[in-house]
């Protein structure tokens, strides 16, 4: 892994690498130069298989984390590959050209954080969500409990409790 | 009865509906121009009706044949229905109860739904409940159908059943064990006999009702307002 390490940061500028695992690594590449580190590591060093794409929500830094996880099989290794995207104009290069199945993840991200892939076949299309008119589900702001009360109709009379304070009161009813 | 008619079928959102089913003009082999409205032209849009019991002794020799018969539609949503399959197998063997799967809502008499409902599932629900044949009967597994259960605050999962199907009888469990949902079976069949069991009417009683609910949740309704 070292050795590929090398390669990436002198062609594509790969930052904070980490090897989580001896068959498991990140590391983060800049927006622009992605597309160009995916389709040279299907190409060249063997990750053939696109494993997912995923997204996580940096809400008070003001970004979107797309994680690609590629897979070799011969070495049997992973890489997953982290971009950052401002929350402001939540666009990324689609790589449908490159797996068939990547329309697909695309489209689920789409739906569900609303990031845009330009000429990702069928992008605007409903995948889960069919007739969904709110802001997207998985974003941070979206207040899914607020939703749900709002919109279907809560059974009255549910009631939580702490486990921590509820099994102490069980178990030690005495102690303070 | 054409007022109504028009107010139930008055909703439609044409930016739904599939292609085949939207309103369009076609020019006939002569040159003349056919209005093709498929919601109006290809389905039934009659209002449904309810059923009115025969006289006494009829209605409970009819009400115990249809509790010794139990036809279920195959048909799983969320996690109970991995509880089913062991359900009809031999050791808890609901053939000795009456109870058999069928594959169409058009032979089946029992709809279960068996877990947490997405409202993209809901919505074949209803379509497969509205085509099944009276008398028909509805039991819900699980506590996702009572309140919602763990699910209860997800944005995309329905938290009382009753708002928008008519139950008869609610298992509870997280899931319920097959025991319990032959128990529920034979609560059902008391029902029955008892002549309680009478959701499909109380659905036609109060369809406006239950379809308001319905269409406030299914936004993108491009299906007619009732699947005959």
């Amino acid at each position: 892994m070292e050795a590929l390490l090398d390669r990436l940061k002198t062609r594509f500028g790969v930052f904070d690498f980490e090897q989580k695992k001896t068959y498991q690594s990140f590391c983060s590449v800049d927006k622009l130069s992605l597309v160009s580190l995916v389709t040279y590591l299907k190409a060249t060093e063997g990750f053939k298989v696109l494993v997912l794409i995923s997204v996580v929500d940096w809400i008070e830094d003001g970004k979107f984390q797309i994680t690609y996880l590629l897979n070799n099989p011969e070495l049997k290794t992973d890489i997953g590959i982290r971009t950052f995207i401002s929350r402001d104009n939540e666009e990324m290069e689609s790589i449908h050209d490159l797996w068939e199945h990547a329309p697909t993840f695309q489209r689920e991200i789409r739906e569900m954080y609303g990031i845009n892939f330009p000429g990702s076949p069928r992008v605007d299309e409903s995948f889960l969500l069919e007739g969904w008119d709110d802001i997207p589900p998985m974003r941070r702001e979206f207040d899914t409990k607020k939703y749900s009360e709002d919109t279907f109709f809560p059974r009255p009379g549910r009631k939580t409790n702490d486990p921590a304070e509820y099994m102490k009161q069980k178990l030690y009813p005495d102690e303070k | 009865m054409a007022e109504e008619k028009e107010n139930i079928t008055g909703m439609h959102d044409d930016k739904f509906l599939a292609p085949e089913n939207k309103k369009r003009i076609v020019i006939g082999p002569e040159g003349e121009e056919i209005h093709v409205d498929p919601l109006q032209d290809y389905f039934c849009t009659e209002r449904p009706q309810t059923s009115e019991p025969r006289n006494k002794t009829v209605e409970k020799f009819l009400n115990w044949a249809r509790a010794e018969s139990l036809w279920v539609l195959g048909f799983g949503t969320g996690c109970g229905s991995i509880e089913i399959p062991p359900l009809l197998s031999p050791r808890f063997d609901a053939y000795r109860f009456g109870v058999a799967m069928r594959a169409t809502p058009r032979q089946s008499s029992v709809i279960i739904i068996s877990g947490y409902l997405a409202v993209k599932t809901l919505k074949r629900a209803i379509r497969s409940y509205e085509q099944m044949q009276n008398p028909k009967f509805v039991i819900a597994l699980g506590s996702c159908t009572i309140n919602g259960g763990m699910y209860w605050d997800s944005y995309n999962t329905i938290n009382r059943l009753d708002h928008y199907l008519p139950v008869d009888v609610y298992v509870a469990g997280c899931m319920p064990r097959p025991e319990a949902i032959l128990s529920g079976f034979n609560k059902l069949k008391e029902r029955i006999r008892a002549g309680r069991a009478e959701g499909a009417n109380e659905y036609i009683t109060n369809l406006d009702w239950y379809k308001a609910n319905q269409k406030k949740i299914i936004k993108d309704w491009n299906m007619p307002d009732y699947n005959w």
